[in-house]
């Protein structure tokens, strides 16, 4: 149980600057998950709290102790790699012991917390097998079992699922939540996957370019993203985001279509409309042209380009439509609550 | 796949079958007569071979000529000189594989500068033969007043610019993963090298341990020029040192017997690592 704080992390790899000034607070037993598309910098900052990179600038803090310049052993973490890093010649038991062996650790006392960590991750039957008689998913247990023997402050989690195949993925993120409320040990968990983000935080940190966009409650992101950005690359498909001009009671957009927000907005901006919260209205204010649908099943994704104009929209409408029973414009209304209104320059949410 | 016959990659039937394992025979035939003859030679006595036609079938010698071999020689027992050539094969496999593995695992897991200048420098080695610099390292042995000794046979052979390289090769196929999983579990350097990258390279380290066994096992030129006492021998050279100079008469069963018994342990080395060789040289474990 630990807490964990990030002050103004920064990190330039030569000149160039990768992560600006990160501040995080992770409160004990708290999972969070860091999310965002690759190359934003998510990676870098989650090793840079494991002690793989150093720290340009800033204060990276383990219950309120800085540990910007200890080894990563000495920090009291333990992570979970992509590719889990298993030792090859070594089995199962061996792989969980090692690092207690090396902080010299009675042998008795490895073997309680290897069976028990065994226990918990199903692992019993296979401890004395090697990595690669091992499918991928008891692998994945075998690097979390590494990470838990140790009883770390602080579990880091480097997209430890993206290597599995979809069904198992949905399987072992179940079983990595189920197993982090039952230790109570402080999460911080890479992704560029939104479902997995969605699912698993306690809080979510959504980077961008080095930059944590917003942090907050998966569905506060969802329901009140801060930025274009988390806007856009939290919730499938994404959000629609159409250009305008503020008027006294709404937005009007570039084709010359008023949409009452029922408040007034100012200047160029961006207003966001997820696909799922636009209903289909005969008097609504939004014409979209029916282009391609997609029936995934529970909805439809019917894609289409706001008339007069070049931007595209899609519509999840709940339920199975078929092209041919759609019209070829169809209005749909949009609910005040549901329409997002962010400043065309800066990509900042304007308002509620 | 139905049926054992045609269990291999090509349909094997008929005539052609008796036909390749002719072919095979009979090269195996060629490449073993003269081991055989050396064989026979060894079990016969000297008036037997000078005689011919020379004999094909063993003689009834064979306990006579291999107790006088071992025991006395012609200029040193050939069992001290088995015991010295173990020694420089021995010394040089294991020399050279821990120093490979060492200077490998620096130049690809360690920052510090000339780093690049070092590993070229140790590559351009690869490109010198021993015999290139046989004069000055003889100078160096004899002012350190190694000639005649264990260490001298050993010591200028012990550097491996190929073993180096191909240690390094294999390091760089390790995943950097590893390596920092390692780092989070608390081993240090030295501890990752021995914990984890030695266990790792153990194929390999077979098959090199085989290679360079042999290597050391048949060097000649080094220790003809350094071994003048003949209880320093090593069996390679010594079999040549037996051969008499000017009139007096070979000793030919010794010198065959001192032969077959030359060959024995390289070939023992392959054959019991022979798994563990081809291992090394086909597969990648990561």
């Amino acid at each position: 149980m630990a807490t964990l704080t990030l002050t103004q992390v920064r990190k330039s790899f030569g000149a160039t600057e990768v992560i600006h000034g990160v501040d995080i607070d992770v409160a004990e037993g708290e999972f969070i998950v860091i999310v965002g598309p690759s190359g934003c910098g998510k990676s870098t900052l989650l090793r840079m709290v494991a002690g793989l990179e150093t720290v340009t600038a800033g204060e990276i803090a383990i219950n309120g102790q800085r540990v910007n310049e200890r080894e990563p052993m000495d920090r009291n973490i333990a992570m979970v790699f992509q590719n889990y890093a298993l030792y090859p010649h070594m089995s199962v038991f061996d792989n969980m012991a090692y690092g207690l062996k090396i902080a010299r650790m009675p042998k008795p006392e490895i073997a309680a917390r290897v069976a028990e960590a065994a226990r918990l991750l199903q692992l019993e039957p296979y401890l004395a097998r090697r990595p690669r008689e091992l499918s991928g998913g008891q692998r994945q247990r075998v690097a979390m079992g590494r990470a838990i023997v140790r009883q770390p402050a602080v579990f880091l989690f480097d997209e430890p699922l993206s290597n599995l195949d979809a069904k198992l993925r949905v399987q072992m993120r179940l079983e990595i939540k189920a197993l982090q409320r039952k230790l109570g040990i402080t999460s911080l968990y890479v992704t560029h996957d939104q479902v997995e983000a969605m699912t698993l935080a306690d809080r979510m940190i959504v980077m961008n370019e080095g930059n944590a966009e917003q942090i907050g409650a998966p569905l506060e992101v969802y329901e009140r993203p801060a930025t274009l950005f988390a806007a856009q690359f939290i919730g499938s498909p994404s959000m629609n985001v159409l250009p305008g001009e503020g008027a006294e009671d709404g937005v009007v957009l570039e084709n010359g279509m008023r949409i009452p927000l029922g408040r007034p907005v100012a200047g160029k901006v961006m207003l966001g409309i997820r696909p799922e919260h636009l209903v289909p209205d005969a008097d609504g204010p939004l014409a979209i042209e029916t282009g391609m649908s997609e029936p995934v099943g529970a909805q439809t994704l019917v894609h289409g380009r706001l008339t007069g104009s070049t931007a595209e929209c899609v519509a999840s409408l709940p339920g199975v439509h078929r092209e041919s029973d759609l019209p070829a414009v169809q209005r749909y209304a949009v609910p005040p609550h549901a329409a997002h209104v962010f400043d065309a320059a800066t990509g900042r949410r304007i308002g509620v | 796949m139905a049926g054992g016959a045609q269990s291999g990659m090509v349909e094997r039937r008929g005539w052609s079958l008796w036909l390749t394992h002719a072919g095979l025979i009979l090269g195996v035939m060629v490449i073993a007569f003269p081991i055989w003859l050396a064989f026979v030679a060894s079990t016969v006595t000297q008036p037997e071979i000078v005689r011919p036609p020379m004999p094909v079938l063993p003689g009834d010698q064979f306990f006579e000529n291999y107790r006088k071999a071992l025991v006395a020689g012609v200029n040193a027992p050939v069992a001290k000189m088995l015991m010295n050539s173990a020694v420089m094969a021995l010394g040089i496999a294991l020399g050279k594989i821990a120093i490979s593995l060492l200077s490998a695992f620096a130049i690809v897991y360690f920052r510090f500068p000339g780093r690049k200048a070092f590993f070229w420098l140790i590559f351009l080695t690869l490109m010198l033969p021993v015999e290139v610099r046989i004069v000055p390292t003889y100078e160096v042995v004899a002012g350190f007043g190694m000639l005649n000794s264990h260490a001298g046979l050993i010591l200028p052979l012990i550097a491996s610019a190929t073993a180096t390289f191909l240690f390094r090769q294999f390091f760089m196929t390790v995943p950097d993963e590893l390596v920092e999983a390692a780092r989070v579990d608390g081993a240090r350097p030295m501890r990752f090298f021995l914990d984890i990258l030695v266990p790792m390279s153990r194929t390999n380290i077979a098959a090199l341990f085989v290679i360079l066994f042999i290597y050391g096992w048949n060097q000649y030129l080094w220790p003809l020029l350094i071994t003048t006492d003949p209880q320093m021998n090593t069996i390679v050279m010594g079999i040549k040192q037996m051969f008499p100079s000017g009139d007096d008469i070979a000793d030919w069963p010794v010198i065959m017997a001192t032969s077959i018994l030359a060959m024995l342990p390289p070939v023992l080395v392959v054959i019991f690592m022979q798994k563990l060789f081809i291992r090394g040289l086909v597969e990648s474990e990561k």
